[in-house]
């Protein structure tokens, strides 16, 4: 009985980590820009491993190896969404603009802004080397 | 030891079937990696990846009966938040790797 219980329980923990890395992965490839690829990149991917290590954790019941699971899963909620954080912000700090409803700018209209923002920089750095 | 460590064969199917589809997904990411457009969309590409690995290792930990999958997908999980920290930084102060 608590068995079949554990079984089915570890079935809808795998289901539900699948489904929401699904999410997660249709986000960063759809999304417009690297803001809204990021935000679904800390929270869909997180919840996903989150439910799949959870669903690990139960198949190994008690024991080291459970345990190294559970900090796992918290070290990877705590760690994936700084990741995210630093590299959003690492975006901002190269003058992306972020992307709104309302302007008809593509992946490569943002691109290019990137780099003429990039080339200025190194633009700068190489005229006041000689 | 485990307690119990359950080794029906459809929780051990659950595993490995879950293992190759967190695969696809993984497989996925490539196209952002490669396609871009920017820096930050490859390394959070590559960020993802990681963590979708960590997963798949757990799982193939569980499913193959083989804990020590478990502290390589710890260091992994270690590395891959290294990464992505240490690009974000770089790409800052230098103005771009890629």
């Amino acid at each position: 009985m608590i068995e079949t219980l554990r079984v089915g329980a570890i079935i809808v923990l795998v289901v539900l980590g699948l489904f929401f890395t699904f999410v997660s992965a249709t986000g960063v490839l759809r999304l417009p820009d690297v803001y809204s690829r990021a935000h679904t990149a800390s929270q869909a991917d997180t919840l996903g491993a989150g439910f799949a290590l959870a669903a690990v954790a139960l198949a190994l019941g008690f024991g080291t190896t459970s345990y190294k699971t559970v900090l796992l899963l918290f070290f990877i909620f705590i760690t994936n969404p700084t990741a995210a954080h630093a590299i959003s912000r690492a975006a901002d700090e190269q003058g992306i603009e972020p992307w709104t409803t309302d302007d008809d700018r593509t992946d490569r209209d943002l691109y290019e802004a990137s780099e003429v923002e990039t080339d200025g920089g190194v633009a700068t750095n190489g005229g006041e080397q000689p | 030891m485990p307690v119990a460590f359950i080794t029906g064969d459809l929780v051990t199917d659950v595993f490995l079937g879950a293992a190759a589809l967190f695969m696809l997904l993984a497989i996925a990411m490539f196209y952002r990696a490669i396609k871009g457009p920017t820096t930050q969309d490859r390394v959070l590409a590559v960020n993802v990846l990681g963590t979708n690995t960590v997963v798949i290792l757990a799982l193939l930990g569980a499913g193959l009966g083989e804990p020590s999958l478990l502290d390589i997908a710890l260091v992994y999980a270690l590395l891959n938040f290294l990464m992505a920290v240490a690009i974000s930084k770089f790409t800052v102060e230098r103005g771009g790797v890629l």
